[in-house]
């Protein structure tokens, strides 16, 4: 009877939470996860009546929930090709809008990653390096394509561990499993993880660049909120956090070639 | 169907973890399952839990603790460098030594029930005839105890097969060495690959559906064999 009870309390209160007048969920691709937390927040300050729920994970992943219908009203993905296909397959209710850059960096959370380059890789004390699934998240294609292009693939790939994402992948080398790995630059700037180790920015003209785009999914068509947040992105206040997160904003691709 | 050749390696992989795992855990588990069974001990309850708490927790804290653990700065990192064996997480024994706290409740509540089953009577007729505890326990309990044995082993090593979540988060997906099937099929989606997926899919779903099918069909009532 008491456990009747208290089912009876808790579904009352799932049942009673207040209708919020709009509300919308955010499918983000790991690398944003700090940027994105940081935009959230100012954006909620500045509109305090509306609800904005971030969901961070890997960019392809999202691609294929959305394919099937997944509740997400705005998709940030790492990979631009992702939101391309979605809107080629009329699953968008926007344009496809680029939104930032990213860049690959060799962080450690043991050594100081900041006198490495893609060489010390094969130093014998390095036996395990992180970096993310090349088969499916940007930022391993992107690290694959620096390897391949230092020719240093065949060498380091017996050390190769791989992250399901980029926060994954960050994850296994903050653990101390992995000494070195190649993540996001913006993570590797977030204070938790700068605070350690220490970074290196891998030159840019040895991948594609890391071209990374959002979407409006078609059902969140005409959602005021999905609109408003959608341009809040292009606004002052969002734009220079990207930037503080070492993320190359398009008007001023300057770094991206 | 085609399988690829990771595919393969996939499955083999898969099938030599869980024969290991399984194995490892019938001289550990069958102990504690004994003793959980025979005992008065007051901290019976306790243990009891911990045994059970797999089944409980999700595999994502399972599998946080053994990546901490077993890491560089953990207690069992620091052990496993002073042997000299080097760091667990992206190997296969890694595996091994995951799987085998995430399988053991399969493998030791099963003989538990078995061993329960029996009852006092069996070995204290055998202690009448002067068999020695061991002897008794494995000429009287482990043949009266088998079909329990075999539906632990088969739950055990089907439920290593179908491990997932902690495979991700200690395993690092290295081809031959801690991708398994569940892993590669999780690949394949995320890949877009939905043909490659639905292939392996299959055959674990086969394969799932065999070992159920073997559990339920042959199910020998452990109360009639005594």
């Amino acid at each position: 009877m008491k456990l009747f009870k208290v089912l009876l309390f808790v579904c009352s209160i799932a049942l009673g939470l207040p209708a919020h007048a709009e509300k919308v969920t955010v499918a983000a691709a790991a690398d944003l996860k700090f940027a994105m937390d940081e935009i959230v927040t100012s954006f909620k300050q500045a509109n305090p009546a509306d609800e904005v729920e971030v969901i961070y994970g890997s960019s392809g992943k999202f691609n294929t929930q959305i394919q099937q219908g997944a509740p997400y009203d705005l998709y940030f993905s790492a990979d631009i090709a992702f939101p391309r296909a979605l809107a080629k397959a009329g699953l968008a209710a926007s344009e496809v809008t680029p939104y930032a850059f990213g860049r690959i960096v060799l962080w450690s959370a043991t050594m100081d990653a900041s006198q490495m380059t893609l060489e010390s890789l094969l130093n014998d004390k390095i036996t395990r390096i992180a970096i993310a699934n090349p088969r499916h998240a940007p930022y391993g294609k992107r690290a694959e394509e620096a390897l391949r292009a230092a020719g240093l693939w065949e060498k380091v790939e017996p050390k190769l561990v791989y992250g399901e994402n980029i926060a994954h992948t960050a994850q296994f080398v903050q653990s101390g499993n992995a000494q070195v790995g190649i993540i996001a630059l913006a993570l590797a700037v977030n204070p938790e993880l700068a605070g350690k180790g220490g970074y290196w920015l891998i030159p840019d003209k040895l991948h594609e660049p890391l071209e990374q785009g959002f979407i409006i999914t078609k059902r969140a068509d005409g959602s005021a909120l999905a609109k408003r947040f959608a341009g809040y992105m292009g606004s002052k206040p969002a734009r220079a956090v990207m930037t503080k997160y070492g993320f190359v904003l398009p008007g001023e691709a300057a770094g991206s070639e | 169907m085609h399988l690829s050749d990771s595919d393969l390696q996939a499955i083999w992989l898969t099938i030599r973890l869980a024969s290991i795992v399984t194995l490892i855990l019938l001289f550990v588990g069958t102990p504690i399952a004994w003793w959980l069974a025979r005992t008065k001990a007051w901290w019976k309850g306790p243990i009891g839990a911990v045994v059970a708490l797999p089944l409980v927790l999700p595999p994502s804290v399972l599998g946080f603790y053994l990546l901490l653990g077993m890491g560089p700065n953990g207690p069992v990192g620091h052990l496993t460098e002073a042997l000299g064996i080097g760091l667990l997480p992206f190997t296969f024994w890694g595996l091994v030594v995951a799987s085998v706290f995430y399988s053991l409740p399969f493998m030791v509540q099963p003989l538990q029930s078995a061993f329960e089953s029996i009852g006092e009577r069996p070995l204290e007729v055998a202690a009448t005839l002067r068999a020695s505890p061991l002897d008794a326990f494995f000429t009287v309990a482990v043949p009266l105890a088998l079909p329990g044995f075999l539906s632990a082993s088969i739950l055990t090593f089907a439920h290593t097969v179908g491990e997932f979540g902690v495979v991700l988060m200690i395993g690092g997906n290295i081809p031959g060495e801690t991708r398994v099937a569940s892993v590669q099929i999780y690949d394949h989606v995320e890949a877009l690959e939905y043909m490659q997926a639905h292939n392996l899919a299959a055959v674990m779903l086969v394969f799932s559906f065999a070992v159920l099918l073997t559990i339920y069909v042959w199910r020998p009532n452990p109360k009639r064999g005594v």
